[in-house]
């Protein structure tokens, strides 16, 4: 990998500011490094004139001297994003061919900030799955490999993101997360990954999943590169009714890397069995690291964490049943019309053909929890215990500052391996869930590495809208981790 | 409460009737997106990404709507709920892009209520409001324009709907008749519904069941989508007497959704399998709770303009108006508003109270307007006559300017010419002759010309009267005032 | 509770997702595998909570009543499987 794609965001946005290279330069390296990975299958569309374009007119910017935010810098769009004229699938066949005329606020808001698109990300069907193998564009491999050469995945659902940051083919990525899909593959592949508050960044015009849990959210190098790329995502969006009308705090600014004063809880009941040494050593460490930075520690409880995974896989599939009814082959994707059938087997035939098995898993499940005579016991239930876990955090937030725990109960797993178990799989997300839940805001931070040389990650929890309180800790921690392993390139 | 009763082999029956209105919200833009809501439009123009469902797209309320639902159930003497919610109701079908509909199924806006109803020649009867709620509309598919395709077209996609669901109180055609002609004058006079069931702005879905008089309630069939006051009265009279042979031959009656045939004014089951339907409601995460506090409420009370039935009563307690053309004269927003320009401006010009030109003032619309404006096929709102007009016109008889003859012949010219009465008097010499000289005159000469006749009269043929008016009348050109010249006939002939 | 081959077809035809006769019964055992696991939820005791409606305090906003989107037919049927004469095309429905 060449020099410039290995610099962070802040980086470039000063050697592009001293013009040390220009941002066409700094696009024709990535373009050359999304290239030469096309073995990660990272990417499910390609866009190297897009990324070009907004490269030339960034030159223009910084000859004018009216240059951008992100002038010049190539992102990767994650492909639940809507971007006008580019085919946005979100991973599924029911979308194949599908090109939106419209853009989303989070993709128009980081153009406008003159930031350039090398292409679209792979990443599990309609962001259902933590391991980006239930898409229907292929496995995304993590660039990080397992010390017996197995191919591993880059979790999920932004796995083209995590991994198109962590083998440096773009600068930065947009990630969703409904209950983990950032923080995980963050975790998984060595990057920092980072969730705003619920309602911090507009959801009009991204593929929806789980409406009350979706929030977008920055993937790149390292936490100052998080705070620039939400800096241009965040904000008001009239257009998304559960948007927050809030101004928008000054990121960069908060990262000092001083916690004096601050309280880091440690939530007892996130030490679950059967968690592996290294990562329960890891967050040891994490406190040692925090507590050196001038946080106080404190032992907290979050007494229904065991209740939020099968809460989240009510309520998100149940939210999801209805938000993917709009594939029906009528008016956009895919049509399946078998001989002399009619609008109904045209509707079977399609949604079959069209949806993946987890997809339709997660579809049959958010189905019957809502149907006649079971929507109490299990859709109301579980709206009551969200409540729980939500009024656990007001507690907890009486009580310290920001929350630390681990991102991910492993590291990177092998392809494959968790496909036929899918309550496996879904305790993947078994530390991210709780968080999401409460809509706060989260990130992880890569930390360490475990005796198989894979990055492990911590997670922090923010209280609700405290943005800026958690990128400091993040930066902190970071600080104090000084992480820099990089996945040797043998793509 | 109605005694209407179907006679069966079995002994009488009564019919249940409840109604649900569809009822659009009078807005320019639809009920989450900002697309246009005009009738008529070219097809998928009237649409915005929203309304096609496209991946990523969200809703946002239009208070309009609000307002309007929540003006609607202050008129309708309804609770008003502060807090309500959006749910999705979820099934499949071509012109519910979304694959749910946004509707309000847990939490209305609008609570109970009631509505007072007198139905031709029927007792008044008060029925039940059970709630209000707003929802989005369906497109439309069109079935006849091509062998081989439905056509889908989403113009009416999430156009704003309030859904208005009576309780089952009604007893027989003419009541629910009555029933959705009020529900229909009430939206017109708020303005939250143009009530146009032609344009599909107002619909009724049919909920009709029998039973033995005062029996347990029995199964219900359900029309959808019934147009017009006439088809709801033919859809219920028709449905109920197929229901009584049903239950007499010994069969039952299935709870099903049947359709209305307007060509043979008869109920038939939908040719269509129908499905267990299992709607799956559930909030709607793309919106939060609908709230708002007593002060808005108050706000849309205080914009509320005066309803039918206090209208009414005015009329017949200030104006001392008949109850029979006080309820015309309130049925429709617009009569009313043009009776009551038309009071004002005839109590002007009269120098009088209003009470005391009231009753005038409503024989002339009813009668004269009403009758000129049903044979030209036209609304009051079309009238050839302004309020103004129909003012002068009526000021000109009482000042007696105008004989009732010479105003009818008057009105008649102004129905084709539109001009002001004043004006055609003046420019036709249409006015009403009262100076006695000129009468005593004429008189003169019809009597020098007929002295036979004046003897006959003078020897006791008293009937001869009649013959000398006319002359007179005549002699003047039908202007003379009649009863001037009965009086100066009286004197001349009687000396 | 947990669902049974019938249930499982009901649900499939619900959601409008054609399952063949084969795929009912791992689909069955894959839910009630699901359905085992988020039945814990049970234990707990929600007697005096209210469902969660917005998970972060917020207010409904309300749009003005003005027309400022729509007449983009081009755009709405861009992307159709079978436009016809400005419609969306759908197999023949009978009423």
């Amino acid at each position: 990998m060449s020099d410039l794609t290995n610099l962070p965001i802040a980086a470039m946005r000063d050697g592009l500011n001293r013009k040390d290279f220009s941002a066409k330069e700094l696009a024709e390296a990535h373009i050359r490094a999304v290239e030469g990975a096309r073995t990660l299958n990272a990417f499910t569309v390609e866009t190297p004139e897009r990324a070009l374009a907004a490269a030339d007119a960034a030159d223009k910017d910084f000859a004018a001297g009216t240059a951008k935010p992100l002038s010049g810098i190539p992102l990767g769009i994650k492909d639940l994003f809507c971007t006008e004229g580019v085919e946005t699938s979100a991973s599924s066949n029911i979308l194949k061919g599908f090109v939106p005329q419209y853009e989303s606020t989070i993709s128009a808001r980081l153009f406008a900030d003159g930031a350039g698109m090398l292409g679209k990300l792979n990443l599990d069907e309609f962001a259902m799955g933590s391991s980006t193998e239930t898409s229907a564009c292929g496995d995304t491999i993590n660039p990080w490999r397992a010390a017996d050469g197995r191919n591993l995945v880059p979790g999920g659902s932004s796995g083209g993101s995590s991994t198109a940051v962590a083998a440096r083919l773009v600068a930065g990525a947009t990630g969703t997360d409904t209950g983990g899909s950032i923080r995980q593959p963050a975790a998984f592949t060595g990057i920092t990954g980072f969730k705003p508050t619920y309602g911090r960044c507009s959801r009009w015009g991204t593929v929806a999943f789980a409406s009350s849990l979706d929030q977008a959210g920055p993937m790149a190098r390292d936490v100052r590169d998080c705070a620039i790329l939400l800096q241009s995502m965040a904000g008001f969006d009239a257009k998304d009714s559960t948007s927050l009308e809030l101004p928008v705090p000054d990121f960069e600014a908060a990262l000092t890397g001083d916690l004096l004063g601050k309280r880091v809880g440690i939530p007892r009941e996130y030490a679950i069995d059967n968690i592996p040494a290294d990562i329960t050593a890891l967050w040891e460490a994490g406190r040692a690291m925090l507590r050196d930075a001038g946080a106080e520690i404190v032992d907290i409880s979050l007494p229904h964490t065991k209740y939020a995974l099968p809460t989240y896989y009510i309520i998100a599939p149940a939210e999801a049943s209805s938000n993917l009814a709009r594939y029906d082959g009528v008016r956009y994707g895919q049509r399946e019309t078998p001989d002399g059938g009619n609008l109904i087997d045209m509707y079977e035939a399609t949604r079959s053909a069209g949806f993946g098995d987890e997809v339709k898993r997660r579809i049959m499940i958010g189905t019957y929890v809502l149907s006649a005579g079971y929507y109490d016991a299990y859709y109301l239930q579980a709206q009551k215990v969200r409540t729980l876990i939500k009024r656990d955090f007001e507690q907890a937030f009486r009580e310290c500052d920001v929350i630390l725990t681990p991102t991910a109960p492993s590291a990177a797993f092998p392809l494959a391996e968790k496909m036929d178990d899918p309550v496996s799989m879904y305790l993947n997300d078994v530390f991210c869930v709780p968080a999401s839940l409460a809509g706060l805001p989260a990130m992880s931070v890569p930390v360490g590495l475990n005796a198989d040389g894979l990055p492990l990650g911590l997670q922090l929890i923010g209280d609700a809208l405290d943005e800026e309180g958690l990128f400091n800790a993040g930066y902190a921690l970071e600080r104090a981790a000084g992480f820099s392993a990089q996945p040797e390139k043998w793509w | 409460m109605s005694n209407y009763r179907i006679e069966g082999e079995t002994g009488e029956w009564e019919v249940v009737i409840g109604l649900e209105i569809h009822a659009q919200v009078t807005t320019k833009a639809k009920l989450f997106s900002g697309a246009a809501t005009d009738f008529g439009a070219e097809p998928n123009t009237q649409v915005s990404l929203v309304d096609a469902a496209m991946p990523g797209m969200l809703p946002v309320i239009n208070g309009e709507a609000v307002r309007q639902a929540v003006r609607t159930g202050v008129a309708l003497n309804c609770e008003i709920h502060k807090w309500s919610r959006f749910d999705r109701k979820n099934y499949f079908y071509a012109d519910l892009p979304q694959g749910y509909q946004i509707s309000q199924f847990a939490h209305p806006i609008v609570g109970e209520g009631e509505i007072l109803v007198e139905p031709e020649g029927g007792e008044p009867a008060t029925i039940g409001i059970e709630r209000i709620h707003l929802e989005q509309d369906a497109g439309k598919s069109i079935h006849d324009q091509s062998p081989e395709f439905s056509l889908v077209d989403l113009n009416r996609s999430g156009v704003a709907l309030m859904e208005i669901v009576s309780k089952p109180d009604m007893r027989s055609p003419a009541e629910a008749g009555a029933y959705v002609r009020k529900l229909r004058s009430i939206l017109r006079y708020v303005g939250s519904c143009d009530g146009n069931m032609d344009q599909g702005s107002m619909r009724a879905d049919v909920n009709v069941s029998v039973r033995k008089p005062g029996g347990a309630l029995g199964t219900r069939t359900e029309c959808k989508n019934v147009n017009s006051v006439r088809f709801v009265e033919a859809a219920i009279a028709y449905e109920a007497q197929r229901q009584v042979e049903v239950l007499e031959s010994g069969g039952t009656v299935n709870q099903e959704t049947r359709l209305f045939d307007p060509a043979r004014m008869e109920t038939r089951p939908l040719r269509s399998k129908e499905e267990a339907h299992d709607y799956r409601y559930f909030p709607d995460p793309d919106l939060l709770p609908l709230v708002f506090d007593d002060a808005y409420v108050e706000e849309c009370r205080k914009t509320l303009p005066e309803l039918p039935d206090t209208k009414r009563m005015r009329y017949i307690e200030q104006l001392e108006i008949s109850p029979y053309n006080a309820a015309v004269l309130t049925a429709e927003q617009e009569t009313a508003a043009y009776f009551e320009l038309l009071l004002n401006e005839t109590a002007l010009k009269q120098g009088k109270d209003a009470k005391d030109v009231g009753k005038a003032a409503a024989n002339w619309v009813i009668s004269d307007l009403f009758g000129a404006l049903n044979s030209e096929g036209k609304s009051i709102t079309e009238s050839p006559i302004s309020a103004a007009q129909g003012a002068e016109l009526l000021a000109l008889v009482a000042d007696g300017t105008l004989s009732g003859r010479l105003a009818k012949d008057v009105f008649a010219i102004m129905l084709e010419t539109g001009d002001d009465p004043g004006k055609i008097v003046e420019e036709r010499g249409m006015k009403q002759v009262s100076d006695t000289g000129a009468i005593e005159a004429e008189i003169a000469k019809v009597l020098e010309a007929n002295a036979d006749k004046v003897d006959q009269y003078r020897g006791g043929k008293d009937k001869l009267f009649g013959f000398f008016v006319g002359q007179t009348m005549k002699a003047t050109k039908g202007q003379a005032n009649p009863a001037v010249v009965n009086e100066l006939l009286k004197k001349a002939l009687d000396g | 509770m947990s669902v049974d081959a019938d249930t499982v077809r009901k649900i499939a035809h619900l959601a409008r997702i054609k399952l063949p006769d084969e795929r009912v019964e791992p689909m069955m055992n894959e839910l009630n595998n699901i359905l085992d696991w988020v039945e814990q939820l049970r234990e707990v005791d929600t007697a005096d909570v209210e469902p969660t409606t917005a998970v972060i305090a917020n207010r409904l906003r309300w749009r003005e009543d003005e027309v400022t989107d729509g007449n983009v037919q081009e755009k709405v049927l861009a992307n159709a499987p079978k436009p016809l004469h400005g419609f969306f095309a759908v197999p023949k429905v009978i009423e």
